[in-house]
């Protein structure tokens, strides 16, 4: 052998050693929980504060409550980097580990939501696609393993559009008027499509669907056709880098940004501050909460930044929209494994156990007044047919400064949603051969 | 001293002309190939299954299509990701509209699908050259994903543009599991391996070589240019739709256009130039490195024992990984299978060498 090939072959080597070695045993009173982040990648500045958030909720119920009655959480990142085969590899990886395997799995990302929606049957691992997904996996006899929780973007959409209703002085007033959708051309950006189809066929509005291609730093095109065809209003379904930049490129061409309306994954800080004092007056949908320190953050601060435990690089980045929102993803979770606990006893839970509690979850005034998310969330509770568990939402508004909330607690409209998700559950269902019923688990 | 060919007597054409004619190499491809169908699934978890055996076999499809036409043939091409994509939509829908049809012929309609598509994309082919070429392809990749996205026929008019395959049966066995999958997936890499192997040894593949290596001088001894690149240009679709299908129906299960970008076409051209231009062998080496070595890097603090952030580990990936193609260009530009040619070569002459 030359150098050269012993190199390659100690390499070689190195790497099928490397493959075959198994993951060090955990102890036995352990939650685990994996964590699908992406803190690289073109989506980063977004998802480093969602991921921050997830693992100081997990650590502050370690560190205060001792576990979730008695059972420490243990978590394990996996950088996905926001591509769907990287999110796979990162869920194989990870959803065997702990002495009951993965308690549910939170994908942050739509790509990977509907590739590991194949997968939830068979490895009986829940889903929970907080604000995102497929819209109709809130249809739990269906979608058994899915929880989009808190609404799906065809709620969202329906949100704004109430919000745009009522600036309109109703629904009648919205003939002929003309609403863009410019959406990151993938699963997460289409879903919305469908609704305002539907909506704008009842209501005689007039659509203009704009494509842009990942990762979205190139919407010059885009946004001279809004120039042209002068809509009245904008919706923006866009994440990362593609959300600052067109605000930017909405300055650029003089379109009002008081006519912009962003979905929740377009409403953060990281997405107005690029465009300055030019993101002024824009809007977006909020998944409930909007930006701001409340009263669980007195246990943040007590039980971790003080010790220095904290993620997130500076306290203040503790009251920015996508931190808080990873951490009521986190607590969602939480509850659910509690919720399953009452039921099936205090100790780790395997996912179909997780899976039970998430149906049942059932989050009241009270308890989130408990939980120190008072004023943050409405109450929630999931059912077999309704894995959303709630459908309300707000609008909020950039000042320059902060967000405001800027509209009163809207809740979209089940008429509508309703049988469309029912339709497309069953076609789903006809296609993969499902049989609709749900789940029951002993 | 075991690898040695001494007293192998070639006594007739057949034997002159085998695949490998080296009766160690001959029984070192069996016992490989019979150590993955056999011994393989007594180990292997579910893991090792799903993001090492089954991804590194697929993409090897496609690399060996690609290679085809790449590598035999010289007519460097970029629309690798398209062409798996129109296997995958094709496929898809074959499945979606008369779900009673063998998986296999589902398979099989994917390539010739791909094929047909390749020709007609190979067609400037005949025109251009080079670098030329590969922007032409390029533009292939670019309709095909905008076609897939925004034809709504395609993907059966999915409100999101993603599309899911069902319960998929090959003669009334489900194939559910990882390793079953497995031994579909590896049956289907040999079948077709062993396929181009033979194509590239025979008149066809000599076709192409002469073409890559000198189309004029190629033309003057009598080889049609026109049949000779078309012809590289079917196969290769076809390998390609096929590595798509399976890409998409035994990977993925669900996926969107974006899973077929130009992304994957630069990874599938990687995988050829890491393997090496013109072998078969390499196109293995090739989706092996490519896509093992970042999951390996991914993993590797952990397994050291070394406490990283996420993002960390993350960037010293892409560090490393650039770095060990580098190294791996600079000490054997021709590719992961010309080392390993080397290696026999040293092989043959150990312990002794002159």
């Amino acid at each position: 052998m030359t150098g050269k090939t012993k190199h390659a072959g100690i390499a070689l080597a190195a790497l099928l050693g490397g493959l075959a070695m198994a993951a060090p045993a955990l102890a036995q009173n352990e939650q685990f929980i994996p964590m699908l982040v992406y803190r690289t990648g073109a989506y980063a500045p977004n998802g480093v504060p969602f991921a921050n958030g997830l693992a100081d909720y997990y650590n502050l119920v370690n560190e205060r409550d001792g576990g979730i009655n008695g059972v420490k959480i243990v978590f394990e990142e996996c950088d996905t980097g926001y591509a769907t085969d990287r999110g796979v590899e990162c869920y194989e990886r990870l959803k065997g580990k702990g002495p009951t395997g993965a308690a549910y799995v939170i994908p942050l990302s739509t790509g990977i939501t509907f590739a590991l929606t194949e997968k939830a049957p068979t490895d009986k691992i829940p889903i929970i696609s907080m604000g995102y997904g497929r819209s109709e996996s809130r249809d739990g006899s269906v979608f058994q393993w899915n929880f989009p929780l808190l609404g799906t973007y065809w709620t969202a959409a329906d949100i704004i559009l109430h919000f745009i209703a009522d600036q309109e002085r109703g629904w009648d007033k919205m003939k002929g008027k003309r609403i863009a959708l410019v959406y990151h051309d993938s699963p997460y950006g289409k879903e919305p499509i469908a609704l305002l189809q539907k909506r704008a066929q009842m209501h005689g509005f007039e659509t203009m669907f704009l494509p842009v291609t990942h990762p979205g730093v190139e919407q010059k095109a885009t946004w001279l056709q809004i120039r042209q065809n002068r809509p009245d209003y904008v919706l923006l379904w866009g994440w990362g880098v593609m959300n600052s930049t067109a605000i930017k490129e909405a300055v650029a061409v003089g379109y009002p940004r008081e006519k912009m309306y962003g979905v929740w994954w377009s409403g953060a800080e990281q997405d107005v501050r690029p465009a300055e004092e030019g993101a002024k007056g824009y809007n977006s949908a909020a998944l409930q909460h909007t930006a701001g320190q409340f009263q669980l953050h007195q246990d943040l601060k007590k039980y971790l930044y003080d010790k220095g435990k904290g993620f997130a690089a500076k306290w203040d980045e503790t009251g920015e929209i996508l931190f808080i929102r990873g951490l009521i993803n986190a607590m969602l979770g939480v509850e659910a494994i509690r919720t399953a606990q009452e039921k099936f006893g205090k100790k780790p839970m395997t996912g179909e156990q997780v899976r039970w509690g998430l149906e049942n979850l059932n989050i009241t005034a009270e308890r989130l007044k408990q939980l120190g998310f008072e004023n943050e969330l409405q109450p929630i509770k999931v059912s077999c047919e309704d894995h959303e568990g709630t459908r309300v939402g707000r609008i909020q508004t950039w000042d320059g400064k902060k967000w405001n909330v800027s509209s009163d607690w809207i809740t979209s409209d089940d008429s509508v949603i309703k049988p469309m998700v029912k339709e497309a559950a069953a076609k789903y269902a006809a296609e993969k051969n499902i049989r609709p019923g749900c789940l029951v688990t002993n | 001293m075991l690898y040695r060919e001494v007293g192998q007597y070639k006594t007739s054409y057949e034997a002159d002309q085998a695949i490998f004619p080296i009766a160690q190499d001959r029984w070192f491809v069996v016992a490989l190939v019979a150590f993955g169908f056999l011994v393989v699934p007594l180990f292997a978890g579910q893991y090792l299954y799903t993001e090492v055996l089954i991804p590194v076999l697929i993409l090897s499809i496609a690399a060996i299509g690609l290679n085809i036409l790449t590598g035999y043939c010289g007519q460097l091409s970029l629309g690798s990701g398209g062409f798996m994509a129109v296997g995958a939509y094709a496929a898809y829908n074959l499945a979606l509209r008369l779900p009673q049809t063998n998986i296999i012929l589902v398979f099989l309609f994917a390539g010739v699908m791909a094929m047909l598509v390749g020709l007609l994309f190979g067609l400037p082919s005949l025109r251009i050259k080079g670098f030329y070429l590969a922007v032409a392809t390029l533009a292939s990749q670019f309709f095909l994903e905008w076609a897939f996205a925004r034809v709504k026929w395609f993907t059966n008019y999915a409100p999101s543009g993603s599309v899911a395959v069902g319960r998929i049966e090959l003669f009334g066995i489900p194939i559910d599991t990882p390793a079953k999958t497995y031994i579909f997936v590896l049956a289907m890499t040999v079948v077709l391996a062993l396929a181009a192997k033979n194509l590239v040894r025979g008149r066809l593949g000599r076709m192409w070589m002469a073409i890559r290596d000198m189309d004029i001088a190629a033309e003057i001894i009598g080889i049609r240019p026109l049949h000779a690149k078309l012809s590289a240009f079917a196969v290769s679709s076809f390998y390609i739709g096929i590595a798509g299908a399976l890409w998409g129906f035994l990977r993925l299960g669900s996926w969107e256009p974006l899973a077929f970008d130009v992304n994957r076409s630069f990874q599938v051209l990687f995988m050829i130039i890491i393997g090496g231009l013109g072998t078969i062998l390499g196109s293995f080496l090739g989706a092996a490195f490519i896509v093992l070595i970042p999951i390996f890097l991914n993993q590797l603090p952990a397994w050291l024992g070394i406490s990283m952030s996420t993002a960390a580990i993350s960037h010293i990936e892409f560090m490393l990984f650039g770095a060990i193609i580098v190294f791996f260009l600079i000490a054997e530009p021709h590719g992961l299978a010309r080392l390993w040619a080397i290696g026999k070569e040293k092989l043959r002459l150990w312990p002794f060498p002159y």
